[in-house]
């Protein structure tokens, strides 16, 4: 009302199209503001990408160097045969190796001293490594062979520059200053060396007192087998369920409520499914402890939720014309979906599948309760025997190691974290090539 | 496409049913997260020196290993528990009720358990029980009256500590570590400070005295941590001023990390822990399943070879890594070559 009375006598403020009135000026400020909020956003993330990749590269990145002592060693037939005559035969081929090692070094003119108690606290665990050579090499026996084998894990981190020396005594077990320096001298001499650490990635878990030669192979290959049993199990479960419930299902009271348990079931923590793979797979149906078979079985129930969602989700967005035409050429229901539904819906499905996946590769708690998170050190011997044999798998590893004493190990569960990614990352690029080839537009 | 999916679950199902009818090779180890390095230690080393396959070993607290040993006999279930305590009387009747009677009892050495701090950080150099129970209890002795605790720097109750705030990470409820902390260290400071002997007088009964005892302080200054002594560890890098509670082994470690305090004027090292002299210590046991011995190929193996003085005796790889063995290894070598169960007699 006051407007209509006072409009009339002031006169209309004049707008102009060059320059914005203050409303206009308003909106786009906020316009602007909402654009920053948006870049601070990316850019916050962004940091915080940064600094955790920063931070696993940097831990993790040592863990595949390791130092090494490098010398040509010649064992006797009479040696072997001692040494196989006893119980703890490693520890007389370690025996062996250093008094060749000390003869070595005796000739060679080193100026320090040492005896072969300080030898012992430099090199790691090799009497393993030598007696496995032998077995399966027979005909290097009496013959020189080179070996390259693990220092002590506190020479490794002393040429990492990780080891603080100042902290340690002349009456340390592990490692006493002047050892360190004995180590600069071989180092010098060319017998400790730092080289790339193959093992890291091929080898298996080692005891806490063998650092130098863990590697994350096996539970690699533990995590591959499950990834396997996932796959070929709740994919084609997962898809069929999905087709049903989407093209076929009535829908009625019965399917809402299926629909809303698998929705339920995707948010259930899967420490229960833990519970429920020990409880079903190990105590009532009698399948081995610590299997990737068990632990794929469990991820399957894990994995199956996201991907009958995922793959819903893309049935329902090809476009209903499709299914219609086919439809009305005369094509039953099932050729509709099979010919022309899923074919469309397939990159939407695998990209699920992968998602799926990946969540369930990274996963850990629910193999605490199957046995797959413990010290397991061996490869399967057979292809069966990596399904049923027990093995590990890399979180569980990761997670393994970060929990042990020598800081070695540490370095070496961040060195998992980057094959871990690695793994992840490639898995999510095979995702993307399939899709991009069966991606259709309409 | 709908032929490839056939065919990968068919597959699937043969590869279960072939599973349920394998049998299994290796020896299955599960508890304390305490022996579990010890176990490692000597698994890697069964695998290297027999022609058997490497025992898998899992850790999960004494408790749960116990309880996984007690579920019953055969092939899915564990071979040996290992526990950083002796079996309870109530375990044993589970054990029994399960199927599971011939136990082998098997103490493997000591362990023992420091106060360790910062190495950049305070002198915390000497400790007395008295001085935890003081800096740690939930009510404390002073001048002859049981009040809630109210020190806030050691050198409040003991002039020779540091003038520092305390903090101190004791091991969590589920660890076998605590029971030792309590009984040997907190119980022991209430009794020296007299604490204890005052609560009586005030009309307790001796159980809920020293239930009293050993409630420690929840404002914040005595934090328990469940993790692993990694944890423990993390703490005291980020505070310069805490004390942490770590296993001897764990300690001997990391030495260019961490300062180890005395306990009565006793450094922890594994011949003060032999002889008896340092008061915090406890015994490491495993457990075998007797009706799994020669069934599981390498079970008795692993288990004599467990104990063998090249291994767990005081110059064996254990003894290196920080295992107290035990003066009577040949009594325990005895029982486990005789398979002497539980009960059983000796």
């Amino acid at each position: 009302m006051t407007d209509a009375t006072h409009g009339m006598s002031e006169p209309r403020q004049k707008t102009s199209l060059t320059a914005a009135d203050a409303r206009t000026a308003a909106r786009n400020r906020a316009e602007k503001r909402f654009q920053y909020y948006g870049i601070a956003a990316i850019i916050a993330g962004g940091v915080f990408l940064v600094l955790l990749l920063t931070a696993i590269l940097s831990n993790g990145i040592p863990a595949f160097q390791r130092a090494t002592v490098n010398i040509e060693f010649t064992l006797t037939q009479e040696q072997f045969d001692e040494a196989e005559g006893t119980m703890l035969k490693t520890k007389v081929y370690t025996g062996f190796f250093i008094d060749a090692l000390t003869a070595q070094l005796t000739e060679s003119g080193i100026e320090t001293e040492f005896d072969n108690k300080r030898i012992e606290r430099l090199l790691g665990k090799v009497g393993g490594t030598i007696r496995a050579h032998y077995r399966e090499n027979p005909q290097d026996i009496g013959q020189p062979t080179r070996f390259e084998l693990p220092a002590s894990s506190r020479v490794d981190r002393y040429f990492k520059g990780t080891f603080d020396r100042s902290g340690i005594g002349d009456g340390n077990r592990f490692i006493m200053p002047g050892d360190l320096d004995f180590a600069d001298d071989l180092r010098a001499a060319g017998i400790l060396t730092q080289s790339f650490d193959w093992n890291f990635i091929t080898g298996v878990d080692t005891g806490v007192d063998n650092a130098g030669q863990a590697g994350i192979g096996a539970s690699v290959l533990g995590s591959f087998m499950m990834m396997i049993v996932v796959l070929v199990l709740s994919l084609p479960i997962g898809v069929a369920a999905s087709i049903y419930l989407e093209e076929f299902a009535p829908k009625n009271r019965f399917t809402d409520l299926i629909e809303v348990n698998i929705s339920n079931l995707a948010a259930v923590p899967s420490i229960v499914f833990g519970i429920l793979g020990l409880a079903v797979f190990i105590q009532f149906m009698g399948l081995s402890q610590s299997a990737p078979l068990v632990g794929g079985l469990v991820l399957t129930l894990m994995t199956l939720p996201t991907i009958i969602i995922s793959t819903r989700a893309s049935l329902k967005a090809v476009p209903p014309s499709i299914r219609e035409a086919a439809l009305g050429i005369g094509a039953s229901k099932m050729q509709a979906v099979f010919h022309h539904v899923l074919p469309l819906a397939m990159p939407g499905i695998l990209t699920g599948t992968i998602i799926g996946l990946a969540q369930a590769l990274g996963e850990t708690a629910p193999l605490l309760l199957i046995g797959m998170v413990g010290f397991v050190a061996r490869y399967p011997e057979t292809f069966l025997q990596g399904f049923e044999g027990p093995n590990s798998a890399m979180p569980a590893q990761i997670y393994n190691w970060a929990s042990r004493s020598d800081a070695v190990f540490t370095e070496k569960a961040w060195g998992g974290i980057i094959i871990l990614l690695i793994f992840l990352l490639s898995m999510n690029i095979l995702a993307i090539i399939l899709r991009r080839r069966f991606e259709r537009r309409w | 496409m709908l032929n490839a999916k056939l065919t990968a679950s068919a597959l699937a199902i043969i590869a279960v049913s072939a599973t349920a009818a394998a049998a299994r090779d290796q020896v299955q180890v599960a508890g304390s997260s305490t022996v579990l390095p010890y176990a490692s230690i000597v698994a890697e080393l069964f695998g290297e020196n027999f022609d058997f396959p490497t025992p898998v070993v899992e850790s999960g607290g004494s408790s749960a290993g116990l309880k996984r040993f007690c579920e019953g006999v055969g092939e899915n279930t564990i071979d040996i528990a290992n526990a950083s305590r002796a079996i309870r009387e109530k375990e044993i009747k589970a054990c029994a009720d399960a199927g599971v009677t011939d136990i082998i009892e098997v103490q493997i050495g000591y362990d023992g358990i420091v106060f360790a701090s910062q190495i950049d950080g305070p002198a915390f150099t000497a400790f007395e029980p008295a001085d935890i129970f003081n800096a740690l209890s939930d009510q404390v002795l002073v001048d002859g009256q049981i009040v809630d605790n109210p020190y806030t720097q050691w050198a409040d109750f003991n002039a020779d500590l540091p003038a520092v705030d305390i903090i101190a990470f004791p091991p969590g409820t589920k660890h076998g570590t605590r029971e030792v902390f309590e009984e040997k260290v907190i119980l022991a400071g209430c009794e020296a400070t007299g604490a204890m002997q005052a609560m009586i007088d005030g009309g307790m009964s001796e159980d809920d005295a020293e239930d009293a005892c050993m409630n420690l302080r929840a404002d914040g200054r005595s934090v328990d941590i469940d993790g692993d002594y990694t944890e423990t560890l993390a703490r005291i890098d980020a505070n310069p001023d805490g004390v942490g509670i770590f296993g001897l082994a764990f300690y001997e470690n990391n030495q260019d990390k961490l300062k180890v305090g005395t306990m009565s004027g006793i450094a922890p090292s594994t011949a003060t822990i032999a002889s008896g002299e340092y008061p915090v210590s406890r015994p490491l046991f495993f457990y075998i399943k007797g009706a799994h011995i020669g069934v599981i190929p390498g079970l008795k193996e692993f288990a004599s070879f467990f104990v063998a003085d090249e291994i767990a005796g005081p110059d064996g790889p254990l003894a290196q890594y920080g295992l107290v063995a035990d003066p009577e290894l040949v009594k325990t070598q005895m029982a486990v070559e005789n398979e002497e169960t539980m009960g059983s007699g000796s």
